[in-house]
């Protein structure tokens, strides 16, 4: 039997643009506001995973937070670094080998979409001279599709982005703080059609650091932990759909969402229905609609009703990306995973300030799902509770 | 004519196919794979017919390694030609990733026909698109 695993400090460097620090300075900051919220010394962590995905190794980080020794292992794992830096970390503690584990993710991306190279990707060259290799195409071909088979409409697609922003507007940690209403969203430049402009989330930057205790730990410092209840990493299974795929297998295939999601829900000894806030990978609007079907919270048509009737909003059933998400705050993609669980950590805390979910039991939610999807077509799902 | 763009990305032949792998299992691949992934995978010609699986436009100039218009010397977002892609899926075989023309996006809708065609990509080169079956038989007549 391995040990529980709590989160007992969670700091954040504002996502966004912050042109006077570096990618890891930014998670340097968030590591000292995850010690400071947890009440400990750097010297006291008893080892380290961390890593960005642009803005080199999180190792390095020690010159600035002190030479203690530590280890600390460079996570670089694409889209899943900050989730496999906290399944790192929270296998150091559930394995009984230490009691304090820190995990880090932190990142700084060029302005625009990203630009993949198709030989990192075991892609020939032509993909990309043609301009075939764009994440945003790729979410755009998902989505399309989707929407002719399941009956989804453009407003739906409109009505997630106009609920990111509402959130992000009184989400300090938020790049887009502004609302911006669905009239503007739904007739912005289209960008892959049919996404517009405000549908997409950007690149941009930040930092989230988590200190994660064993129980005997968290009772010995008294700390304010959440537990995790189940973190679940899956890779794609044969025959799926992904982002840079020149050729899709006609057989109908399994996703990875769906894997990681049955995993953490099997680990956590739960369903859908006993998650009160989520927080969902929408690189773009679409990605939202797909993956609440994809985590088993609906299924596959039924978001059109979902969204008409503000479910997911923050006083709907349930709450969905609650800090504006990805659209709300950019996705510096070492940090974004990460970003997630924090939300959860605070909304579980009732430390949420103006985005703060009170549940109809009229407490702070008692349980958070987070799920992160990346290329070359990777989730990582962690459900927390309290 | 221009240059292909990958010389061996579709057969030489006055009505050309899209080249794909077949597998031992039999599975049919595409792209035909490269390196040691290639060992006893057979080169295989695709359908030159198949049917739209889904769909998107392209609407702002892609970084590098795009090599389209607008990607040149001096050249900017005001040179780039806004385009069509989308996946056919092309029956018993695979589903491929395709630049779509001769078509308008509304126009486009599940399972329509499509061909395999060449079209000129930019100043030297070619590259392979699908379009509706019947803007192939307009273009015919």
């Amino acid at each position: 039997m391995s040990e529980n695993v709590y989160i007992i400090g969670a700091g954040i460097h504002p996502f966004g643009r912050t042109d006077e620090r570096s990618g890891r300075e930014q998670g340097v900051f968030a590591v000292r506001e995850a010690l400071k919220d947890a009440g400990l010394e750097w010297a006291d962590m008893e080892c380290a995973y961390g890593g960005s995905a642009a803005a080199g190794n999180a190792d390095i980080m020690v010159n600035e937070l002190g030479l203690t020794s530590l280890p600390f292992t460079n996570v670089a794992n694409g889209c899943a670094t900050g989730g496999s830096a906290l399944v790192s970390a929270q296998m150091a503690i559930a394995s009984g080998m230490y009691d304090l584990a820190l995990a880090v993710g932190f990142d700084k991306h060029p302005r625009g979409a990203f630009n993949a190279k198709p030989a990192d990707y075991g892609l020939p060259e032509w993909y990309g001279q043609t301009g075939m290799m764009l994440t945003t195409q790729f979410f755009a071909l998902k989505i399309q599709r989707y929407m002719q088979l399941h009956g989804i409409s453009r407003t739906t697609l409109g009505r997630v982005a106009e609920k990111a922003f509402i959130n992000g507007a009184v989400t300090p940690h938020a790049w887009r703080r502004t609302e911006i209403d669905l009239d503007t969203i739904m007739n912005a430049p289209m960008i892959n059609d049919p996404l517009t402009k405000y549908m997409f989330c950007a690149p941009a930057e930040g930092g989230v650091a988590l200190i994660l205790a064993s129980e005997k730990k968290m009772r010995e410092l008294g700390a304010d932990g959440v537990k995790i209840a189940h973190v679940a990493v899956r890779t794609r299974p044969p025959d799926s759909f992904e982002v840079f795929q020149a050729g899709v297998s006609i057989k109908e295939g399994g996703k990875p969402t769906v894997l990681a999601s049955k995993a953490a829900f099997e680990g956590a000894g739960m369903g859908p229905e006993d998650i009160e806030v989520a927080q969902l990978q929408d690189t773009e609007s679409g990605a939202e609609i797909m993956h609440m079907a994809e985590n088993g919270f609906c299924k596959d048509g039924e978001q059109e009703e979902w969204l008409a009737n503000g479910w997911s909003r923050r006083g709907g059933k349930l709450p969905i990306n609650t800090d504006g998400g990805c659209l709300a705050c950019g996705e510096p993609i070492g940090a974004s995973g990460l970003r997630q669980v924090y939300e959860n950590v605070e909304q579980l805390r009732g430390r949420a300030g103006e985005r703060q979910v009170i549940k109809p039991h009229g407490g702070a939610p008692k349980t958070g799902y987070s799920h992160v999807y990346g290329a070359p077509g990777l989730s990582a799902v962690a459900i927390l509770e309290r | 004519m221009g240059q292909k763009i990958d010389p061996n990305l579709w057969s030489d032949e006055a009505e050309p196919h899209l080249m794909g792998g077949r597998l031992p299992s039999g599975e049919v691949v595409f792209p035909m794979p490269q390196g040691d992934a290639a060992k006893n995978v057979e080169p295989y010609k695709l359908s030159r017919r198949g049917k739209l699986w889904s769909w998107t436009s392209q609407g702002f100039l892609p970084k590098e390694p795009y090599e389209g218009f607008g990607s040149g010397p001096g050249q900017g977002p005001p040179d780039f030609m806004p385009f069509l892609l989308g996946y056919i899926e092309l029956p018993g075989e695979v589903i491929v990733e395709s630049y779509i023309v001769d078509a308008k996006l509304e126009d486009l809708h599940i399972d329509m026909p499509m061909e395999f065609c060449i079209i000129p990509f930019n100043d030297t080169h070619d590259t392979f698109a699908f379009r509706p079956v019947a803007a192939a038989k307009e273009q015919a007549a």
